[in-house]
């Protein structure tokens, strides 16, 4: 297949070209509608540029690199020279192995596999619902209290950390969360405790460092969202008898809704495909289930595994978040304005 | 129990700015109450004041004798109408009317019920279930009165409501305000820069300026009896004439104009030899014909301006320019540029009020 792809792409490049040399000739500014109008309006080398650098990147960015997983995830894991052969033929075992184990193994499933697998997605639940708490009155102090000098300044102190690399940040808690570290340190001064408390077993360095990896991606969202609310609209509220926090059930938090939802699958979706953090950070108890995957792919050197595990997690992944957005009543739309 | 707004001592000021300076004022219960000004004379700041989102600096708010300091916004006895109406986007015209009441944990059947009641007052009956995006402005506007009403509140405050309407729906509305307020019974307070909502609505009317009350009274009274040079400017049209006091009469003073010796009512206890300016409005200035008045101007046409009910006529004279506007009868004879006429007054109809600040120049 490898062969004959650059040829083919070629081909149907320059088919396309063609056709569209075809749409611009019979088109024209005054009388066409739609996309004639869009081929006069941009002139076709332009035109073309622009669809055909979009159709490359939708085709070999996104399509196609997926499509070869999908295609790895059904096949067997053979050595090179048995590759194209007669054993080489498509079957569903990587993905009976996420469900059953190995066969002939002792357990009727594959309880190890499936409980990280839960514990993954419940943990990005986990990590979502903090950064949620933790950005929500940033973002409302941002976009409805601040006064723009400060917004500026709180701006820039939310982005210079995140300069600093992820695995060095990773490292960094981890000294921070580690038995002779600062948080024990402190603790141990202060007597609220006698001995170092293992935080890192206890996934408290896990959940801070995950929380805090996303925390950006949590906040622009829901400035964005607060940001638009009209703060006579807050005022209305009050005036018309809500406490605070009836103001923000009432009016503020509905209204936010769609950044809330852009946020939250953001968050989750990244923490659920999050390795470095849950690499270094994770108890030597707590394996996440990328971890797993990556070890199919390295040290396993079984790919098809990896790829059907990789698979599994995104499809649980996108069900999750369609579930959770038809029982908040988001539509998908408005998550992207 | 009573619901009368009384303001004492009220100053207001944000940082160095001074926005509200020493208001002394009782609005009675039930009144339809107006603050006229331009923007920035400090009457939206009073009306947040009296709402609670903001604290008096100095002073005192009082509704139905109680203080207020110290109350939120929820814990008073008033509502209020937003500018822009801050209607919520997200929630039906029924769940917005009945907003408050859910808040204070009123059944939904009641809550339906009190929301048909108040579109059958705002003529919007069956129009509950739609979006706020879904009615026209007028309507909207309407939905924010009814909202506000919900509460019952004792006192409305209303912050210009009817400024983002265009003119025809604006007098209507105008009209309707007037009859809800008299179906309701309650204390009414209103915010506005258009004189002639103010006046056509208002039981009485504060007229303010940089942060001070120039003069309460009724419409009436305003109109026809400015207390000073800032509200004889500001409500109405009117032509101002400066001089110096040389007699006074009767309670009448002569003053001595670039237009020659004019006599108005002195209404401010003049003494000879201020400096004052004489108002006289437009349609109070006549062209001679057979009648002796005791003023008479002599001055020049510059342009004549028709607009339907009347025409304008522009004057020059030396130094001041003077509007005259004459009913529309179809009898005004067309002036030349130029033509050098004669207008006059009748003493009666014009103020003799110490020199001070006018609303534009």
């Amino acid at each position: 297949m490898n062969n004959y792809l650059l040829p083919l792409a070629s081909l149907i490049g320059a088919a396309l070209v063609i056709v569209l040399l075809v749409v611009y000739q019979r088109s024209s500014l005054a009388t066409s509608t739609g996309f004639g109008r869009f081929l006069r309006r941009n002139g076709i080398v332009v035109s073309c540029y622009l669809i055909l650098s979009l159709i490359g990147w939708l085709f070999f960015m996104i399509i196609l690199p997926q499509l070869y997983m999908v295609d790895f995830s059904f096949s067997q894991n053979l050595p090179p020279s048995k590759i194209g052969g007669p054993e080489d033929v498509y079957t569903t075992q990587n993905y009976e192995y996420l469900l059953f184990g190995p066969q002939g193994g002792e357990e009727s499933f594959n309880w190890l596999h499936l409980k990280i697998f839960l514990r993954t997605i419940i943990a990005a639940v986990v990590v979502t619902i903090i950064d949620l708490a933790i950005c929500y009155p940033v973002a409302y102090y941002m976009a409805q209290v601040a006064s723009s000098g400060r917004l500026r300044l709180l701006a820039l102190c939310l982005l210079l950390p995140f300069w600093v690399n992820e695995i060095l940040r990773a490292f960094a808690f981890r000294i921070l969360f580690g038995s002779g570290g600062v948080m024990n340190s402190v603790l141990m001064w202060l007597g609220l405790t006698d001995q170092p408390v293992d935080f890192i077993r206890a996934d408290v360095a896990l959940y801070s460092g995950l929380s805090y990896a996303y925390l950006l991606l949590m906040i622009f969202p829901l400035y964005n969202a607060i940001e638009s609310l009209d703060h006579n609209q807050i005022e209305a509220a009050k005036d018309l008898g809500c406490s605070w926090w009836r103001v923000h059930f009432e009016v503020v938090m509905p209204f936010a809704k769609p950044g809330i939802a852009s946020g939250s699958t953001m968050v989750f979706m990244l923490s659920c495909g999050a390795l470095a953090a849950p690499q270094i950070l994770g108890g030597p108890s707590s394996l996440w289930f990328t971890q797993i995957i990556y070890q199919w792919f390295n040290t396993g050197g079984n790919w098809p595994q990896g790829a059907a595990y990789a698979f599994v997690l995104l499809l649980v992944c996108i069900i999750f978040v369609m579930a959770v957005m038809k029982l908040f009543k988001v539509s998908f739309g408005e998550i992207v304005k | 129990m009573s619901s009368n707004v009384e303001l004492e001592n009220l100053n207001i000021r944000f940082g160095d700015f001074h926005a509200v300076k020493n208001i002394n004022l009782n609005i009675r219960d039930g009144e339809f109450f107006s603050f006229l000004g331009p923007s920035g004379c400090g009457k939206t700041t009073i009306l947040r004041a009296v709402s609670g989102f903001n604290d008096p600096s100095d002073g005192q708010i009082r509704i139905g004798g109680e203080d207020m300091l110290g109350y939120g916004p929820n814990e008073r006895p008033t509502a209020l109408v937003f500018q822009n109406l801050a209607l919520f986007p997200l929630m039906s015209v029924a769940e917005n009317i009945s907003f408050s009441l859910k808040v204070r944990g009123v059944s939904k059947a009641q809550r339906r019920k009190k929301a048909d009641e108040l579109l059958d007052m705002i003529a919007l009956s069956g129009q509950g279930d739609k979006l706020p995006s879904e009615l026209s402005g007028g309507q909207r506007q309407r939905v924010a009165i009814a909202r506000a009403l919900a509460v019952e509140p004792k006192v409305l405050l209303l912050d210009e409501p009817l400024s983002a309407l265009d003119l025809k729906l604006r007098e209507h509305m105008r009209v309707e305000l007037r009859r809800i307020q008299q179906k309701v019974g309650i204390t009414f307070i209103y915010i506005t820069h258009d004189q002639g909502e103010a006046l056509t609505m208002s039981d009485r009317i504060a007229v303010m300026s940089h942060g001070v009350m120039q003069q309460v009274g009724t419409a009436q009274e305003v109109y026809d009896n400015p207390a000073t040079p800032f509200v004889a400017s500001f409500v109405g049209e009117n032509n101002s004439i400066y001089g110096t006091v040389t007699r006074l009469e009767n309670g009448y003073a002569q003053i001595k104009t670039c237009f020659g010796e004019l006599t108005g009512r002195n209404e401010q206890n003049l003494a000879v030899g201020d400096f004052a300016t004489l108002f006289i409005r437009p349609q109070n200035l006549s062209l001679m014909a057979d009648e002796p008045f005791e003023n008479i101007i002599e001055t020049r046409v510059n342009d004549q301006v028709f607009e339907g009910e009347f025409e304008h006529l522009h004057l020059v004279g030396d130094r001041r320019n003077l509007v005259v506007s004459l009913v529309n009868d179809g009898n005004i004879p067309a002036f030349e540029k130029g033509a050098l006429i004669s207008v006059g007054f009748k003493s009666e109809c014009a103020v003799v009020l110490p020199a001070g600040d006018m609303a534009y120049e």
